[in-house]
């Protein structure tokens, strides 16, 4: 599989907030070829705490991307960026200003999803791509790709949005919100100027335990932890939540934390106007997947998707996926998403 | 004559459908029909079912299908978004009927709706002589078993298309693999009507 990781940097970047960002970084990869047409690339968009590392080892979609998988790296030429607002190489608030010389902090202008869209737009239309044949993903990156197929309709020729929504409810806020509380509530955050001294870590890794519980079921955490005991004063599942909190600790911006789960907090399509009026007369085709297990993002929230697109004879296609994964199924359950990706993407003609 | 997937039903549906337009299959299972419509009359299809393992085979093969009850399902589409809108051999089994009809005729210009005929002499022997619920090759299941839930005869759909001023375009019955003229109520054990709209009277 061919692979090209690169940063690409834009002068200037517009954003919902009103403000404009300058020396905007995007870090991104690709895999496989673009065809002499360019009419084969396929963006994959990833989910809250993912980077652009989407295949190849550790990759977060390596299970689908690749020879052969969902996303066949020998047909497709597949991109994947990191976030706006995120710490893994695109621009976020633990960037240095270009006006002070010192890191953004909570002093970095809010960002959207619309907003991380619109740059990796950019990043496209400098690629040369006109159009792509598909924009994917799971979670915040289904958000993404909802908004992509809203915002430019015409330069997509399907989306598949995967446990996804059109706007976060209460109880999605709810959670985010604790984990930013949970950040801000360690010292060592300090209003978040905290990159010259020590991170708020320990509130990040409860942020991130609290996430992980929200990513899976109560059945899926009943097969893999049980009652099972660590040691004799700890339980399994003690264990799994601070080994996960504190990894991530290591690779993630708490300030990212906040921007990006704000980000997905106020996500909302139906600001805009109706959904089954934002799909008016749009062209794109759509495979939406839910999972049965899926209380984060369930699957009311896909099917209302559906039934927009259904209401304005929109090309849909839609499975809810028996699974016991919880959330984690869009990155677990390849071998049933490879099924139905291959068959809709081989279906789609740019 | 056509065979689509060993289906006489859908064979005949295929011969029915006019190349280049848009078609609903409700109950569409696997895809099979639409699949086939697709690509011999290269057809703009779409589907709904219930059953989340067909439903993947489906959207696996290519076709466009939303997993839902299709009692439901054909509320959320606009008028006339369809040429045709495909019922085969689940009529009998919705809990609605009349309202699965009406919605077909709403959202398709044209209805088409094949069904086991329940008039068919068979039937009618297997209650007469057996005095219970009519057990036939057409009809399997015990009473308590059955996905069947509501009965109807080729007459029976007759006079509803009479009541509801849908205009009957074709019917075609079916004995086995073969196609009949005569005494259809009786000697059918498949019907399959093209209906559409009554023109609005002023």
């Amino acid at each position: 599989m061919i692979t090209h990781a690169a940063t690409a940097t834009f002068d200037r970047v517009a954003l919902d907030c009103g403000t404009t960002l300058e020396n905007v970084d995007i870090a991104y990869e690709t895999y496989g070829e673009l065809n002499s047409a360019k009419s084969n690339a396929i963006l994959t968009l990833h989910a809250f705490s993912g980077d652009a590392h989407a295949a190849g080892e550790g990759g977060w979609w390596e299970k689908m991307i690749g020879p052969g998988k969902a996303f066949d790296t020998d047909r497709y030429f597949v991109i994947c960026s990191n976030v706006l607002g995120g710490c893994r190489g695109s621009t976020g608030p633990g960037s240095i200003n270009p006006k002070t010389g010192c890191p953004w902090g909570m002093r970095f202008p809010a960002v959207t999803i619309a907003d991380m869209v619109r740059l990796q737009k950019m990043l496209i239309d400098s690629l040369g791509i006109s159009r792509l044949l598909a924009v994917a993903g799971g979670s915040m990156g289904g958000m993404q790709a909802l908004e992509w197929a809203v915002s430019y309709p015409d330069q997509v020729a399907a989306a598949l949005p995967i446990a996804a929504t059109a706007r976060h409810s209460a109880q999605q806020i709810a959670f985010n919100e604790v984990g930013r509380q949970a950040i801000m509530a360690d010292p060592d955050w300090n209003h978040g100027d905290y990159y010259s001294g020590r991170p708020p870590a320990r509130g990040l890794a409860v942020a991130r335990m609290i996430g992980h519980i929200t990513y899976m079921s109560d059945e899926s955490m009943r097969q893999k932890f049980g009652r099972r005991l660590r040691a004799p004063d700890q339980f399994e599942v003690e264990s799994y939540l601070q080994y996960r909190g504190s990894r991530f600790v290591d690779r993630f911006d708490a300030n990212s934390y906040i921007y990006i789960t704000r980000a997905m907090d106020s996500f909302d399509l139906t600001e805009r106007g109706a959904l089954s009026s934002l799909f008016d007369g749009i062209k794109t085709r759509f495979l939406v997947i839910s999972f049965t297990s899926d209380w984060l993002y369930p699957s009311y929230q896909s099917q209302e998707i559906v039934s927009a697109l259904r209401s304005r004879n929109c090309d849909v296609a839609y499975c809810n996926l028996e699974s016991h994964y919880g959330h984690d199924a869009f990155l677990v359950e390849a071998e049933e998403q490879t099924a139905l990706i291959r068959g809709f993407l081989t279906s789609t003609h740019a | 004559m056509l065979d689509v997937y060993g289906r006489r039903d859908y064979a005949i549906i295929g011969e029915l459908i006019a190349p280049g337009t848009r078609v609903l299959d409700l109950g569409c299972g696997e895809g099979e029909l639409l699949a086939w419509l697709r690509e011999h009359k290269n057809v703009d299809g779409r589907g709904v079912e219930i059953i989340a393992a067909r439903v993947q085979k489906a959207i696996a093969r290519g076709v466009s299908v939303y997993q839902g009850d299709l009692e439901s399902a054909l509320d959320d589409y606009p008028d006339g978004a369809f040429d045709y809108v495909v019922l085969s051999q689940t009529l009998q089994e919705t809990r609605d009927p009349l309202r699965v009809l009406r919605g077909m005729l709403r959202v398709g210009k044209r209805g088409i709706v094949a069904f086991p005929n329940f008039g068919h002499w068979r039937v009618r022997l297997s209650h007469l002589w057996s005095g219970r619920a009519p057990k036939t090759e057409l009809f399997p299941y015990d009473w308590y078993d059955s996905p069947n839930i509501h009965f109807l005869t080729v007459l029976d759909f007759e006079a509803l298309a009479v009541r509801e001023k849908w205009l009957v375009e074709r019917r075609i019955f079916l004995s086995g693999q073969r196609e009949l003229r005569a005494f259809p109520n009786l000697m059918a054990e498949v019907a399959v009507f093209l209906v559409a709209r009554a023109r609005e009277t002023r």
